[in-house]
């Protein structure tokens, strides 16, 4: 009995042991980021920010910049694509299916659930134009529905590319269209099984031949089991024509966007990493895809990190694994990349835009902006720059969360927000 | 006499206690056996089994020690087979919760603390039960 008593006192602190040192925000970017040691407390640390209404507050922008709300009221807007004519597609959605498959998903899902949207999902893209070039968008009707869960977005010619959470479709498009020609047609199937991570990020090789498509992991660190992740964490390679598709570069958590990049035609990425070993684990990064690249999920993290809660082990993959090029700081949550254009102004003129959703695997929230990596040489070169903030006011209220970026030729950028369910348009003066 | 037997009678544990309380064992016997089964195959459904296992034995052993406070408040004090069963049932339940939030960490990391936990989580429940049951066959024997 006595014994039995000690033993509270004993577990307790070999299980709080880990936890309650309040962390440094450290900052964590580029090539070599500083990388803690992992640990995780009794629980996880979370933080959802409440959401709140904008008001009359606008996102914060860099000194001559304006931003300003392009379209309301839409339905989870996700990605957008800028159409030839100046026209903005809009892919509006949420996905996923996944069970509970512990009381803690049960418990985890409502607390989140909290931080986002509680709008229905669109499952529908949306076209907004400007007609007379005076940065109202006038024109918002609906494109296209009856889609599922739409994200990535692709234009090659005459043909639409759109990544539902379980196909690759495509439509004809005309220029000036505002309503698509008729259904779309599959052009291949997409691993959507449980869809714990469902965002298909899609981009399309310079020449057209050749589509990107994301497809992001079944879990967070393979709890679902390594069955779920068959043809999960990757990128496919999709032959535009045929629907033929291999993998391209593997062992990437999350790929949540694709871009390719100007000039060179390099494809690259951005990953959500894994979370519950810290809130300064793992980041999340931007790299250029090597054809035939293992990134490193689920074995290890960073190169050749190795990650202790993944059963079996696989020295052999871990010893493959590649070091991303840049780290945008771990729980941020980048959902959108975009490579930015000279008519965006000459400090923001060569560089990578980057969404970020917000954290909530963190007590000291992080993300929750739009920032700007600035490139020289067709690489990543310094420290990255906030570009849009205000999205996480200073009393702590949340009135939007990035996720796609896209740069306007023009000189514009546009982000979608989710939880306002708003596009914003930021353009230099 | 009278008055001995009636307290004889009132020490027994109430058959739907007796349930509440033999529930625990197969529970969270349940979980340690799953924990080894995960342990051994690394098969996550193993994982998700002990988790839901631990949760259900929660129940029954939250409910026994609400039932065994409630007794202890209300019979004489002086009793200390009771005072030592809700203590039981009281460590029982808290390393059983503590248990519950190791269950909750993504796959591997749940161990081996979610196995060392359900080890020393079973034998309490064993020994909540024995004195729990003991005490009342020998009130009962009066």
């Amino acid at each position: 009995m006595k014994y039995s008593r000690l033993l509270v006192p004993v577990v307790l602190a070999m299980l709080l042991g880990a936890c309650g040192s309040n962390d440094p925000d450290i900052s964590q970017y580029g090539p070599n980021p500083e990388l803690p040691e992992p640990r995780r407390g009794l629980l996880p640390d979370m933080t959802v920010a409440e959401p709140a209404p904008w008001g009359d507050r606008l996102p914060s922008v860099p000194q001559g910049y304006t931003i300003s709300a392009i379209a309301t009221d839409l339905k989870i807007p996700r990605q957008t694509l800028i159409l030839p004519n100046g026209d903005i597609l809009v892919a509006e959605g949420r996905g996923g299916n996944a069970p509970a498959l512990k009381p803690k998903d049960v418990i985890a899902g409502y607390i989140k659930s909290q931080g986002t949207t509680s709008v229905e999902s669109g499952n529908r893209l949306t076209l907004l134009r400007d007609a007379d070039g005076d940065g109202v968008y006038e024109l918002q009707t609906v494109f296209a529905d009856n889609l599922n869960a739409p994200y990535g977005l692709a234009l090659v010619g005459n043909t639409l590319y759109v990544a539902n959470q379980d196909a690759l479709v495509r439509f004809n498009y005309r220029e000036g269209q505002t309503q698509a020609s008729g259904s779309p047609v599959k052009v291949t199937d997409l691993p959507s099984a449980i869809n714990h991570h469902w965002t298909k990020s899609l981009a399309a090789s310079p020449d057209g031949s050749l589509l990107y498509v994301g497809i992001g992991s079944n879990s967070n660190i393979t709890e679902r089991g390594m069955t779920a992740e068959v043809d999960r964490a990757l990128i496919w390679e999709i032959n535009a024509e045929t629907g033929a598709h291999r993998p391209y570069a593997t062992g990437l958590r999350n790929p949540t966007a694709l871009t390719i990049q100007p000039g060179s035609g390099q494809l690259w990425v951005v990953v959500n990493e894994r979370d519950e070993i810290g809130p300064n684990l793992v980041p999340d990064y931007i790299t250029a895809v090597q054809e035939g690249g293992f990134y490193g999920w689920p074995y290890s993290y960073w190169g050749q990190h190795v990650d202790d809660r993944v059963r079996p082990q696989d020295p052999e993959k871990v010893a493959s694994a590649i070091t991303p090029d840049y780290a945008l700081g771990s729980h941020v949550a980048s959902l959108g990349i975009d490579f930015s254009e000279p008519a965006m102004g000459a400090e923001f003129a060569e560089g990578m835009f980057v969404g970020e959703h917000g954290s909530w695997n963190r007590s000291n929230p992080v993300g929750y902006k739009v920032r700007f990596v600035p490139f020289s040489n067709g690489r990543p070169d310094g420290a990255p720059v906030d570009f849009v903030t205000g999205f996480l006011g200073e009393d702590g209220k949340t009135r939007g969360r990035p996720v796609g970026v896209t740069v306007d030729p023009r000189g514009a950028l546009i982000i979608a927000d989710d939880l306002s369910n708003t596009i914003w348009r930021v353009t230099p003066d | 006499m009278s008055v001995n037997k009636d307290q004889a009678l009132q020490r027994e544990l109430h058959p739907v206690h007796v349930v509440l309380l033999a529930g625990i064992i197969p529970l969270f016997l349940g979980g340690l056996l799953s924990d080894l089964a995960y342990s051994s195959s690394y098969h996550i459904q193993w994982n998700n089994f002990a988790s839901w296992l631990i949760a259900g034995a929660l129940v029954f052993c939250g409910l026994a020690l609400l039932w065994a406070v409630v007794d202890l408040i209300r019979t004489d004090p002086r009793s200390k087979c009771s005072l030592l069963y809700t203590l039981l049932l009281l460590v029982t339940w808290i390393l059983g919760f503590l248990n519950a939030l190791t269950h909750a960490r993504d796959a591997w990391a749940s161990m081996p603390m979610g196995l060392i936990l359900s080890v020393l989580v079973f034998v309490l429940a064993c020994a909540a039960t024995w004195v729990g049951l003991t005490k009342s066959r020998a009130g009962g024997g009066q």
